[in-house]
């Protein structure tokens, strides 16, 4: 349970910008000898939590980038289970891939046991299919601070909305193309950039392709190979809170991670259940078997283990790196609307739970 | 060069399995499989693979000589590590044209030459060029490279890893590649018509063949065990892909397009075609020149200056390393001698 904390209110003239803020998490109360002489109903704070979650309900914004036909579209409406991106296969012969990597997205609300999500999925059309696909890294990294900016807008003006309109980008699902070798020089690229803005998810995509012994050992070398570039993906090393936290990311971390997936749209019936899956004349892979992919693997992390934690992490680390560097930069407050001028002295920032 | 000799394809009958060759290991497993048979005359072919591994684009060739049943073959497979995998591929083609080129010229001079008893044709006859499957067609970079080679090469295209596509995407996949080849003019080789003369197995097998292009191909070192027998392939969670089973993938007819029935077609096209059309082009460029130099000369051409190709260039390298190795030692030794 993570309350909503206060910053500190340092002069915001002195603040250096530490190229990661941490979040100052609260230290586990100390516990105090107090024997409870009666209920007092403290622990109802989770259910009065959950009723306000599910009556505001909450934004997940996750953007996929990758090389066309590696599958996104279908992966994405394979974890969430509906329709909420149009697969690039379904283009007409008269839809070219963009000359420029276009940014698209598209919102959905999702209804689950009375919790509403809107969720925004991003896509990236025309990434890494040009001959030349040098920056092509860059429009996307402009769209991540675009967001952050809007937000710090909102957030600055005196009048605020009472609920931010949160259109950051949560999660970045990357997908590797399974070539069995090792990373290509643009993966390395685009991850080197923007896991400094974002949390980056790589993802080996159609790994229907491969053995089980050619998965373990591609995923080895392309865990190397970002150790070796300094990438950190997320869940990052240096986010992790406690020893808990630590020991639970550092197995998906070392283990599992990146995830080798198989998505489908399709289902076909086996040994009496249907299942998601792609049926081959040598046999059917169902997506949702462990034994065949780590898809379940993938839907269970970014839904229902660690999505929470990415938002939070988008908040409080990424979102507060840009704001410290555009407050920095600017010397004061971007420019923004209902602002009574710049001579203002900055506003320090109160918790906004309001975001959430 | 064209014998008219017209290699009837057998019915597919099981064959003496040959070990593989432990040196190919790690190489293009499909030429591997391609040239345990051959065929029932000794000559050359050489076969370019368009493949992407690594960063920069480089030139490997490796030559066997195969023998079955007293026939022998020269075969030479160029591979083309690096192609297509960098941020910017612009030209990354260029290496390969380049290479294409060095062949006929070299075959130009020798041809010129005066002792032309033994020239070794070392003309690239055929390029498989590998469609990634995991696209929705051609990539810009795939109708580029076909582009820039297909007035100098034959141009096989092949959708690669065919294993990780299910039989409605391979079809789909393969409309939309042959519609995308005749959008983009480009000139892939044709199989030639069947004599009117052949049977009517020759004739379906001929049309099957045709139909099937490009061929969607999975490529396996691996042995494994299916239905109690032992078959090339790779083992899944979910299945056994046998690479030799028709209704897997297309490897059988590739194997017998190349080998079995069009191998001396390639050949022919590239000596009457594309080595021609070098040739033509060459010799014109050379007169041309010659005009613009307002010489008159006899029309024996004159051969442009040899550009000594990648390999002699590593070897006068290799030689010069060794001759100064050579010397130090030498002055090592000459040393030590006046030490004592």
């Amino acid at each position: 349970l993570r309350l909503p904390e206060t910053r500190t209110d340092a002069a915001m003239s002195e603040l250096v910008p530490e190229p990661r803020p941490k979040p100052a998490v609260p230290m586990k109360p100390v516990s105090i000898n107090s024997s409870l002489l009666g209920y007092i109903g403290i622990d109802t704070i989770i259910e009065q939590m959950r009723r306000k979650t599910m009556k505001t309900g909450f934004d997940f914004n996750i953007m996929v980038v990758g090389q066309s036909g590696l599958g996104k579209s279908t992966l994405v409406n394979t974890l969430f289970k509906s329709q909420v991106s149009r697969k690039s296969s379904s283009w007409n012969r008269e839809e070219k891939i963009p000359k420029t990597v276009e940014i698209k997205a598209i919102g959905h609300v999702i209804e689950e046991g009375g919790v509403k999500m809107k969720l925004t999925v991003i896509d990236t059309p025309g990434f890494g299919d040009q001959i030349n696909n040098e920056n092509c890294w860059e429009p996307i990294e402009k769209y991540v601070n675009e967001q952050y900016e809007k937000f710090l807008k909102e957030e600055v003006n005196i009048s605020r909305k009472k609920r931010i309109p949160d259109t950051r980008v949560h999660c970045c699902l990357y997908f590797v193309s399974p070539t069995g070798h090792s990373l290509r020089p643009l993966d390395l690229e685009f991850m080197k950039h923007l896991s400094k803005v974002v949390n980056i998810i790589p993802v080996i995509a159609k790994a229907d392709t491969m053995t089980l012994e050619e998965k373990s050992e591609f995923k080895q070398r392309v865990r190397k190979e970002l150790e070796v570039n300094g990438i950190e993906f997320y869940p990052q090393k240096e986010f992790d809170e406690d020893l808990e936290d630590k020991t639970e990311n550092d197995k998906i971390r070392q283990e599992s991670m990146p995830f080798a997936v198989v998505g489908s749209d399709k289902e076909y019936q086996v040994n009496g259940k249907r299942v998601l899956g792609r049926k081959t004349p040598w046999g059917i892979i169902e997506v949702e078997n462990l034994n065949h992919c780590e898809f379940a693997l993938l839907r269970d992390f970014v839904i229902r283990t660690h999505l929470q934690d990415l938002k939070e992490v988008t908040h409080n680390i990424h979102y507060e790196t840009y704001r410290a560097k555009r407050l920095n930069d600017s010397g004061g407050l971007p420019p923004g609307e209902g602002l009574l001028g710049t001579a203002l002295p900055p506003v320090p920032a109160t918790p906004c739970p309001t975001a959430e | 060069m064209s014998t008219g000799l017209r290699y009837k394809s057998k019915l597919a009958t099981p064959e003496d399995k040959q070990d593989i060759d432990k040196q190919y290991v790690g190489f293009a497993t499909l030429p591997n499989q391609v040239h345990r048979k051959s065929v029932k005359k000794g000559f050359d072919f050489t076969l370019m693979v368009a493949e992407r591994i690594n960063q920069t684009v480089e030139i490997l060739k490796h030559t066997v000589d195969i023998e079955e049943k007293g026939v022998k073959l020269k075969l030479t497979i160029v591979d083309t590590p690096g192609f297509g995998d960098a941020v910017n591929n612009s030209e990354c083609w260029k290496p390969i044209t380049d290479y294409v080129d060095q062949q006929f010229e070299q075959y130009f001079r020798d041809e010129s030459g005066l002792n032309r008893k033994n020239i070794q044709d070392n003309r690239v006859h055929c390029c498989l060029y590998f469609i990634s499957p995991f696209g929705h067609g051609l990539r810009p970079v795939d109708v580029g490279f076909m582009k820039a080679l297909h007035e100098k090469v034959n141009i096989v295209p092949l959708i690669a890893k065919a294993d990780c596509l299910v039989p409605s995407e391979i079809r789909k996949l393969k409309e939309r590649i042959r519609e995308e080849i005749d959008k983009f003019g480009i000139h892939v080789y044709q199989f030639p018509e069947c004599d009117s003369d052949e049977d009517e197995d020759f004739k379906q097998q001929d049309r099957e063949l045709k139909e099937s292009a490009p061929f969607a191909v999975i490529g396996s070192n691996t042995v494994v065990e299916a239905k109690g027998q032992r078959v090339r392939g790779r083992l899944y969670p979910w299945g056994i892909v046998e690479v030799e089973n028709q209704a897997h993938c297309d490897f059988v007819k590739l194997r017998n397009m190349l080998i079995r029935t069009h191998m001396h077609d390639l050949k022919d096209v590239t000596c009457d075609v594309h080595y021609e059309n070098y040739r033509a082009h060459c010799i014109q460029q050379m007169t041309s020149k010659l005009t613009q130099d307002s010489r008159m000369e006899s029309p024996i051409p004159i051969l442009p200056l040899p550009t000594p190709d990648v390999e002699t260039e590593k070897l006068i390298r290799m030689k010069d390393e060794e001759l100064r190795r050579m010397q130090e030692m030498l002055q090592k030794m000459k040393q030590q001698m006046q030490d004592q």
